[in-house]
């Protein structure tokens, strides 16, 4: 079986990003990067998919973005991917739709059997891109995966967190699948390994290389600001104070 | 002139709310670019939520049926919604952002090459330029979005649009059959395992207690959140933390990775504040936090803070509202 994966490099979700100040892009100095928390789980689980499995198996981890994120396709490889690919171009040429025709293209390229991201990039929140990749391909999917389940015959059996419960879903391959938070914790990667997946085969490709031709975004962000702040309120000295401010104050009880 | 359609959401025989909302942002929508708007559902035998949705002014309801669309799956539904949309003609597709929400509208917008916005909260301009606003970064930051395509696709966040209320119009409904190859579809719908409650649904809810890793144990939800939102009537919420222990339901998590919700008010019980937790509820109108570290990042957004340990301060609260 062949996985795609992906490394999103995306700013820590730990720091707090604030806009530039003419508001057409985001301040990125003193912030730290680092891989997409779902594209972490999302390469654990390939890993063990493949382990799991009894015919061999190779994983493929794919980042879009510039030469930095390098950093993110090797952490995949160190955490156990097998090859990595850098489509190397700026992020502020990219919107959900051409990252997914990319990594379509490679899915072609590379005669893929099944895609595990993650269900969003925690910096632009879309949660689109596996999801549009699966309507390109023709591929069944199935987001926000919880437990996934290969079944004898090659079939995918996953459960999706959903409103009110939790959803079974079977799917054959090849097919989409996303990830949530509640799928595996990611393994660290070992110094060791981390050597060992610098002599991984590595390869670079700009969007041209692939035909699709980057410049006409369907969707752009124009504008960043800050959210308007909350204004801290007061603190309550006891549970009585509390309470009489609840009903006569605020009105809520 | 423009055509929108909103693509609305049906559970077991019902309409889902949510999809009200997304009636709401479509006339919001309407009233900047001219025009009125349609409606769709989809499912196999759902004559009585199209008929229900015949009462928000819409044009037209779509109800599009196919025995293969009797379960949700994504592939079946997207090319369903798909129909609808062509059938109606709309430059504008409105969906709310609830977890099928977010599932099948990409595909949806896909299908039309369409660019997509997603959670939006805010619609700005007119017709010579329509911009969404949309957090980005758990809601640090505020995108403003342009979308290119001449079909704009949308999910809009619930918690910025008050559920739209029958009007008692009477949209005359098309039905038309999805039409679609059965063996086309390579997935199929197995099962869903409910999280059954009396309680109010969370993003419904007029009052939210959620509760953190402060509780310590999962039982101390029972033991001390549930008497608490008994007497509030209010629903249950969580932080990311003591969903991934297993203490509670995963459809309870609270923030940007989870559930959006803002009720009149949101009590945080032994939870820190982390942004991607303020991510879900900072839009709650009242904000009470009760945390014993009073440096808890929580207490920046909170209305009232009470600085206590959440097992002396929770009863006495509970009981002082059993005693009024
Ligand atoms: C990709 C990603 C997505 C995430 N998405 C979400 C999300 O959607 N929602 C979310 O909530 N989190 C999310 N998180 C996790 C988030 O960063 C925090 O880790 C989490 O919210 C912390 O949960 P907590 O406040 O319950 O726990 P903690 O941070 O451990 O806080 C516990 C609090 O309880 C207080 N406390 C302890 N004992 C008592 C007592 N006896 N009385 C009173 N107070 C007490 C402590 O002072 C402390 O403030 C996400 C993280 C990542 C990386
Ligand atoms: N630039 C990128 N490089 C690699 N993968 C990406 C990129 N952008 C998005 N993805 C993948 O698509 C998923 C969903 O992203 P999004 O739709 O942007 O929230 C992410 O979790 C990643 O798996």
């Amino acid at each position: 079986m062949k996985i795609l994966v992906t490394a999103k490099r995306v700013t820590d979700w730990d720091s707090k990003v604030v806009p530039t100040s003419d508001g057409t892009g985001i301040d990125f100095d003193n912030v730290d990067f680092k891989m997409n928390p779902f594209c972490e789980i999302a390469v654990e689980e390939a890993i063990r998919i493949a382990d799991a499995s009894d015919e061999d198996s190779e994983i493929v981890v794919v980042a879009i973005g510039d030469d930095e994120a390098t950093q993110q396709v090797r952490q995949a490889l160190a955490m156990g991917a097998h090859k990595g690919i850098l489509i190397e171009c700026e992020e502020s040429e990219l919107d959900s739709d051409y990252v997914a025709k990319l990594l379509v293209k490679v899915c072609e390229d590379e005669d893929i059997d099944l895609v595990l991201l993650g269900k969003q990039a925690v910096d632009g929140d879309s949660n689109q891109v596996g999801q549009l990749m699966a309507e390109y391909l023709g591929w069944p999917q199935a987001t926000f995966a919880y437990k996934i389940k290969p079944n004898d015959g090659g079939d995918m059996e996953v459960q999706r967190e959903v409103d009110g419960g939790v959803e079974t879903v079977t799917l054959s391959l090849p097919a989409v699948i996303t990830t949530d938070l509640r799928l595996n914790e990611p393994r660290y990667a070992t110094l060791p390994n981390i050597m060992k997946a610098k002599r991984k085969p590595f390869e670079t490709f700009e969007p041209d290389d692939l035909d699709i031709e980057l410049g006409s975004p369907k969707v752009e962000v124009v504008g960043y600001s800050l959210p308007s702040e909350r204004q801290a309120g007061q603190i309550v000295g006891s549970v009585q104070e509390l309470m009489e401010k609840l009903s006569q104050e605020a009105k809520v009880i | 002139m423009s055509k929108i359609i909103v693509l609305a959401e049906q559970s077991e025989g019902s309409v889902v709310k949510a999809s009200l909302s997304a009636v709401t942002a479509a006339r919001q929508l309407a009233e900047k670019v001219g025009g009125g708007f349609d409606i769709a559902v989809v499912g196999h035998q759902i004559g009585e939520v199209a008929s229900a949705l015949t009462g928000y002014g819409a044009e037209r309801v779509y109800q599009v049926e196919d025995p293969s669309c009797e379960g949700y799956t994504a592939q079946a539904f997207a090319q369903a919604f798909h129909k609808a949309v062509e059938a109606s003609g709309a430059s504008f597709v409105i969906s709310a952002s609830t977890a099928k929400g977010k599932d099948c509208t990409p595909r949806v917008a896909a299908r039309l090459d369409a660019g997509m916005a997603s959670d939006v909260t805010g619609i700005e301009g007119d017709s010579s330029g329509l911009v969404y606003v949309r957090p980005m970064w758990a809601g640090n930051i505020i995108g403003r979005v342009k979308i290119n395509t001449d079909v704009q696709v949308l999910t809009v966040r619930t918690t910025e649009f008050d559920a739209a209320v029958s009007t008692g119009g009477q949209s005359p409904i098309e039905s038309i059959a999805a039409g679609i190859d059965a063996s086309s579809l390579r997935m199929s719908y197995v099962s869903l395992d409910s999280v059954k409650s009396d309680r109010p649904a969370l993003t419904d809810a007029d009052a939210v207690i959620s509760g953190g890793r402060g509780l310590k144990e999962g039982e101390n939800f029972e033991k001390i959140i549930a008497p608490l939102a008994d007497e509030l009537n209010a629903a249950i919420g969580a932080s990311r933390a003591v969903v991934d222990l297993g203490w509670v339901p995963n459809d309870w998590q609270v923030g940007q990775t989870g559930k959006v919700v803002a009720p009149d008010l949101y009590i945080a019980v032994g939870i820190s504040g982390a942004i991607q937790h303020l991510a879900g509820m900072k839009g709650s109108k009242t904000i009470v936090a009760i945390n014993k570290d009073p440096e808890a990042p929580i207490f920046q957004v909170a209305d009232y803070g009470l600085v206590a340990d959440l097992f002396d301060a929770v009863p006495q609260i509970t009981a002082q509202l059993k005693d009024r």
